[in-house]
C-alpha cells in the first residue's frame, strides 16, 4: 500500500523539479541571451560634451594695438606708456546664444618722424593697428578724419585739445568712440555675427541689410567652383577671342590664393555658342541702344543655366560668370536699373548664383565690315566686374564706409587684409555655429531613435569634431584666428561625415502593436506551460501547508 | 513699431506739440520703412534664393500608367515655369514609355485622344524602375547617401532652397506603397522632414500627394514652414480621370489632371498665390475632397506665390561697382610645365571581374535558427517518440 504513495510523490517530485530547472533557464540563460542577440550596437558617444557646446558662448578678441604719434600725448602721459587695457562687451543672438567681444588695447607711442608711420612692420591675423596722429598732420587730406590702409593699419586724427590735462586712460576713454566706429568698419561687429547666424535664428525683423547680405554670399563650404563661360549667341558676325587662362592667372588667382585659409577653389571655363538670353530686349530710341530692364532681369538666368555644364564629382556650390556678347541685330545692349538709369558696369549678379556681364562689341567695327569679325575681349574689363562680384557672393561686406573715412584702394588682390580677418571672422563663427548644430541634432537623432546602430567610426567622427569645436573655440577666445578658423573646418567636415554618414538611416520604425505580434507567436507557448506548471506547484504548496496546519489542530 | 505705437498712445495725453513731433517721427519711420522695402523689398517676400523639385512615382505595373503620367505632368509644368534639370530629382518606379504593353511607344500621354505627349525628348529620371525604393526616397531628402552618389541624384539643397515634393501612388491610412512591396509611413516621413529641417536643408517645403486617403501623410508632420496639400482625405479614395480607349488604361488622376489644367495658366512673371491652389478641384470634379495643412508654415498663404514652388524666380541685383584692374595680363609660360608632365596613362576598371568572381571564397552567411519546416519536422518526429514509447513520458514535461 505505502509504494504507490512513495512512487507517485517521487514522481510529482520530479516532475517539480523538471518544471524548475527549465524556468530556471528560460529566465537566467534564455532572457538574457534574447536581450544581447537582439539590442543595437551603439558606440559611446560624448554627450554631456555636446550638451556643453550648444551652449555656443563664444568670446571673439582682437587685439588692438593703440600707437600715439609725436604731438598726441604730453610727456606726462607718455610716462604711463605702455598701458594695456581690456574691454569687454556682451551681446545676444536670439537670447540664448551669448557672445562677448574683448577688444585688448595696448597702447605705445612713436616718436618718429610722421611719414616713417608707414614703414612699421604689419601685425598678425585678426589683429589691427591703430596710429593716432595730431591733427595738423599733413598724412591725411583736409576733411578725412580716418584713413583705413590695406593692411590691417588705420590713421586717425586726433584733436589737440583731447590730451590737454588728462591722464592716459582718460585719453584712451576720450578716443574710445571713434576706436570703436573704425572696428566697426575693420573688424567684427554685432551685425557680421547676427547675419551669420541668421539661420538658426527664426525670421528676425532686425537688421535687414545684414540678412540680405547672409542671403547673397554663399554658405561656408570647404570649396567652391568658378565657372566663366562666354555666351556667343551669333558666331556668323562675331568671332570672339578671349585669353581666360591669362586673365584668370592675373586677376583672379590672387585674390583665390589670399582666400586660400577660408576655402579651395577650382576654376574652369567654356564656350556656349546660340545660346540666347531668354528675354527680348527693348530699343529704347533716347539712348539708341536696346536695354533690359532691371525686372525683366530675373527671367535671363533660368533658360541659360539649363545649358551651363557643372562638374559631376564633387557637391561643391558652384558660383557662374557669364559673359554674354549680343548679337548684331541686337548690340548695343544696356541694362537699365529701377530708376531707368543706365548701369555703368552693364552687370548684374544673382544671390548665391553668380554674376552676368553684357560686353557690347559693337564699337570695334565698321557696320560695313567683312563678317565675321575677330574681336578680342579686353580681359581688364570683364575681370574688373567678375572680380568686384566674386567679392560680394563670397561675402566680403561692401557697405559703404561711414562719412569722413578713407579707404585705401584694394591692391593687386582685389581684397584688403582686414576684410580678408573680417571673413575669417564670420567664416569661423558659422563654422562652429553649423558644426555645434549638426552635432547636437545627431545626438538629438540618436537619442531619440533607439533603434539605429552607431558604429565605431561615427561615433569616433563626433568625438573628433567635439575636440576640434572645443579647441576652436579655445583658440577664438585667444585670438589666433587663422588656427580657429582651421580648427573649425575640421570641425565641420568631421560633424558633417558623422551626420550624413549612409549607415544611419532610420527604416526602423516598429510600431507597438507589431512588436507584440511578432514576440508573441515565439514566446506565449513556452511559457504558458512553464507558467502554468509553477502556479500548480506554488498551489500543491499551499494545500500541503494547509494540510500540516490542519494536522497540527 | 510697437515702441513708437506705445509712444503715441502717451503722449496723446499731452500738449499738441508733442502730438506734432510724434507724427512728424512717425512720418519720418514711415517714409524709412517704405525705402527699406524698395531696397531690400524683394528678399524678403519669400526669403529663398532658389528652387528643388522631388517628384516621385511609386507603383509599378502597366495597369498604373496613371501614376507615372501624373508626375511627368508636373515635371513638364515645373521644367516649363523655370526649374531646371540639375535641380529636379524625378523617380520613375516603372518605364511606361518602352513598356511592351504600350501601343505608342516612346510616349506618356495625359489628355485623351493623345494630345499631350508628356514624355517628350528630354526628360531626365534620375531613380528609375527598381531604385525607387523606401530607402533611396528617404536618402535622397535626408541627404545619407554613398560618396559616390553623382550629383544629379542628390538633393543639394541649402537654407535658402525652396523645394517642392509631389507623391503619387497608391496609399492608405498613414502609409503610402512603393513598388507593391513596402511602404513608407507619416511617421518615417514626418522624420525625415524634422531631419532636413535640423540640417537646414530647406527654407519652405509645399508637399503635395495625390493617393487614396492622402491627407493622413501629412497629419503627422511637426517641423516649421511646410505647407502640405493633398487629393484626398482619410476614408476617401482619390479618383482616376477619364480612360483612355487606344491605349486601355485611365490616363490621369482627377486631382493632378486639374493641376495640371491649373498650372497651364501659371507663367514666371505670374502672381497666383497658394489660395489658388487650394481651390483646384473642388468636390463636384474631383468627387474626393482635397485638403491642405498651413499651420506650420509662417508666411500667409495669400502672400505666397505659386512660382515661389512651382518656378524658379532668381533675385537679382545690379552690381554697381567694378574694380580698376591695371595689370597686364601675364603671359604663361609653357616651358617648364611640358618638362614635369609625365604622362600618366589611365585605363577602365575591368567591368566584370571574372576571375575574382570564380574564384571567389563563399561568404561568411550569418547563423539563422531552423526554420518552420525543419521544426515541424522534429516536432512529428518527438510526437511520433513519445506515442510509441508511452504517453507517460510527456508528463515529464508538464
Amino acid at each position: 500500500l505505502r509504494r504507490p504513495v512513495a512512487t507517485f510523490t517521487f514522481k510529482r517530485r520530479r516532475g517539480q523539479l523538471a518544471a524548475l530547472s527549465i524556468a530556471a533557464v528560460v529566465i537566467i540563460v534564455g532572457v538574457p541571451l534574447w536581450w544581447r542577440t537582439t539590442e543595437t550596437y551603439r558606440a559611446w558617444l560624448p554627450v554631456s560634451q555636446i550638451k556643453q557646446l550648444a551652449k555656443l558662448q563664444l568670446q571673439l578678441s582682437a587685439d588692438v594695438e593703440v600707437v600715439f604719434a609725436r604731438g598726441t600725448v604730453t610727456p606726462e602721459q607718455q610716462k604711463k606708456v605702455p598701458l594695456t587695457q581690456t574691454q569687454e562687451e556682451e551681446h545676444a543672438v536670439d537670447g540664448d546664444l551669448m557672445k562677448w567681444f574683448r577688444s585688448y588695447f595696448s597702447v605705445s607711442c612713436f616718436l618718429g618722424a610722421d611719414e616713417s608711420l608707414h614703414t612699421l612692420s604689419e601685425s598678425p591675423c585678426g589683429s589691427l593697428v591703430f596710429y593716432v596722429i595730431p591733427e595738423l598732420s599733413l598724412l591725411l587730406p583736409k576733411d578725412t578724419d580716418v584713413y583705413i590702409g590695406q593692411r590691417r593699419t588705420a590713421l586717425l586724427r586726433v584733436s589737440s585739445q583731447v590730451g590737454v590735462g588728462r591722464t592716459l586712460e582718460q585719453l584712451l576713454a576720450q578716443l574710445e568712440p571713434r576706436i570703436k566706429q573704425v572696428l566697426q568698419v575693420m573688424s567684427f561687429s554685432h551685425t557680421d555675427v547676427s547675419a551669420v547666424l541668421s539661420d538658426r535664428v527664426r525670421f528676425n525683423p532686425d537688421s535687414k541689410e545684414g540678412i540680405a547680405d547672409s542671403m547673397r554670399a554663399f554658405k561656408s563650404s570647404p570649396g567652391y567652383e568658378i565657372t566663366f563661360s562666354l555666351l556667343n549667341p551669333d558666331p556668323t558676325s562675331h568671332q570672339l577671342h578671349w585669353d581666360i587662362e591669362g586673365a584668370v592667372q592675373t586677376y583672379i588667382q590672387p585674390l583665390l590664393t589670399k582666400l586660400s585659409p577660408v576655402a579651395n577653389f577650382s576654376i574652369d571655363s567654356q564656350t556656349l555658342y546660340y545660346s540666347v538670353l531668354g528675354v527680348k530686349p527693348r530699343f529704347d530710341s533716347s539712348c539708341d541702344a536696346y536695354t533690359l530692364n532691371a525686372d525683366s532681369l530675373a527671367h535671363v538666368i533660368n533658360p541659360v543655366e539649363a545649358r551651363l555644364g557643372s562638374n559631376a564629382a564633387s557637391s561643391n556650390p558652384v558660383l557662374n560668370f557669364l559673359l554674354y556678347v549680343p548679337d548684331a541685330h541686337h548690340s548695343p545692349l544696356k541694362i537699365q536699373d529701377h530708376r531707368k538709369q543706365e548701369v555703368p558696369s552693364n552687370a548684374f549678379h544673382s544671390p548665391r548664383w553668380g554674376g552676368i556681364m553684357v560686353y557690347n562689341v559693337n564699337g570695334f567695327y565698321e557696320p560695313e565690315a567683312e563678317l565675321p569679325v575677330d574681336i578680342s575681349i579686353n580681359m581688364a574689363e570683364v575681370m574688373g566686374v567678375f572680380l568686384a562680384q566674386l567679392r560680394l557672393l563670397l561675402g566680403v561686406q561692401s557697405s559703404p564706409p561711414p562719412p569722413g573715412f578713407l579707404v585705401a584702394p584694394r591692391g593687386s588682390s582685389g581684397l584688403a587684409d582686414w576684410e580678408l580677418d573680417r571673413l575669417m571672422w564670420s567664416r569661423c563663427v558659422e563654422n562652429i555655429a553649423t558644426a555645434t548644430t549638426t552635432i547636437t541634432s545627431l545626438a538629438q537623432l540618436l537619442d531619440q531613435i533607439s533603434n539605429i546602430v552607431i558604429n565605431d567610426n561615427i561615433a569616433e567622427q563626433v568625438s573628433s569634431a567635439v575636440n576640434s569645436l572645443q579647441l576652436a573655440v579655445a583658440e577664438l577666445e585667444a585670438g589666433n584666428l587663422k588656427y580657429a578658423l582651421q580648427l573649425s573646418k575640421e570641425a565641420i567636415l568631421a560633424s558633417e561625415k558623422a551626420f550624413f554618414d549612409p549607415s544611419l538611416l532610420h527604416l526602423l520604425y516598429f510600431p507597438d502593436d507589431q512588436k507584440f505580434a511578432i514576440y508573441i507567436p515565439l514566446f506565449l507557448p513556452m511559457c504558458v506551460p512553464i507558467l502554468l506548471s509553477l502556479i500548480k506547484m506554488a498551489s500543491e504548496a499551499r494545500q500541503k501547508r494547509r494540510e500540516k496546519l490542519a494536522k497540527k489542530d | 513699431m510697437g515702441y513708437f505705437l506705445s509712444y503715441y498712445t502717451y503722449i496723446s495725453f499731452g500738449c499738441w506739440v508733442q502730438n506734432m513731433l510724434a507724427a512728424i517721427i512717425m512720418l519720418i519711420f514711415i517714409c524709412f520703412c517704405v525705402h527699406f522695402q524698395n531696397t531690400a523689398g524683394q528678399f524678403f517676400s519669400s526669403g529663398h534664393t532658389n528652387n528643388w523639385a522631388v517628384l516621385v512615382c511609386t507603383s509599378r505595373f502597366w495597369f498604373n500608367y496613371r501614376h507615372v503620367a501624373n508626375t511627368l505632368s508636373v515635371y513638364r509644368s515645373v521644367k516649363r515655369l523655370g526649374i531646371p534639370d540639375s535641380h529636379i530629382v524625378l523617380m520613375l518606379a516603372d518605364d511606361m514609355a518602352c513598356n511592351h504593353r504600350n501601343p505608342k511607344p516612346a510616349t506618356v500621354f495625359s489628355h485623351r485622344n493623345m494630345e499631350l505627349n508628356v514624355y517628350g525628348d528630354d526628360v531626365e529620371v534620375d531613380y528609375r524602375g527598381y531604385e525607387v525604393t523606401v530607402e533611396n526616397f528617404l536618402r535622397v531628402l535626408t541627404g545619407r547617401l554613398p560618396p559616390s552618389t553623382p550629383r544629379s541624384k542628390r538633393l543639394l539643397s541649402d537654407d535658402r532652397s525652396n523645394i517642392l515634393i509631389y507623391l503619387t501612388g497608391h496609399g492608405g491610412n498613414g502609409f503610402l506603397k512603393f513598388q507593391d512591396s513596402e511602404e513608407i509611413s507619416n511617421v518615417e516621413l514626418a522624420d525625415a522632414f524634422e531631419q532636413m529641417w535640423q540640417k537646414r536643408r530647406y527654407n519652405e517645403l509645399l508637399f503635395i500627394i495625390d493617393t487614396c486617403q492622402g491627407a493622413s501623410m501629412y497629419e503627422r508632420f511637426y517641423s516649421p514652414n511646410i505647407m502640405a496639400l493633398a487629393s484626398s482625405q482619410v476614408g476617401e479614395d482619390s479618383l482616376s480621370h477619364q480612360p483612355d480607349l487606344a491605349i486601355g488604361v485611365h490616363l490621369m488622376d482627377r486631382y493632378t489632371f486639374y493641376l495640371l489644367e491649373f498650372l497651364e495658366d501659371i507663367h514666371p512673371a505670374s502672381k497666383s498665390n497658394m489660395n489658388d491652389l487650394f481651390k483646384v478641384c473642388p468636390k463636384s470634379q474631383c468627387v474626393s475632397t482635397p485638403g491642405h495643412r498651413t499651420d506650420l508654415f509662417l508666411r500667409d498663404p495669400g502672400s505666397v506665390l505659386i512660382t515661389d514652388f512651382f518656378g524658379s524666380v532668381r533675385k537679382v541685383e545690379i552690381t554697381m561697382e567694378a574694380i580698376h584692374l591695371t595689370d597686364p595680363i601675364l603671359q604663361l609660360e609653357d616651358g617648364p610645365m611640358s618638362e614635369e608632365v609625365q604622362e600618366k596613362t589611365y585605363s577602365y576598371v575591368d567591368q566584370l571581374p571574372v576571375s575574382e568572381i570564380i574564384h571567389q571564397k563563399p561568404k561568411q552567411k550569418d547563423w539563422h535558427p531552423p526554420d518552420g519546416f525543419i521544426l515541424g519536422l522534429w516536432t512529428l518526429i518527438l510526437l511520433v517518440f513519445f506515442k510509441t514509447y508511452g504517453i507517460k513520458h510527456l508528463k515529464h514535461i508538464f
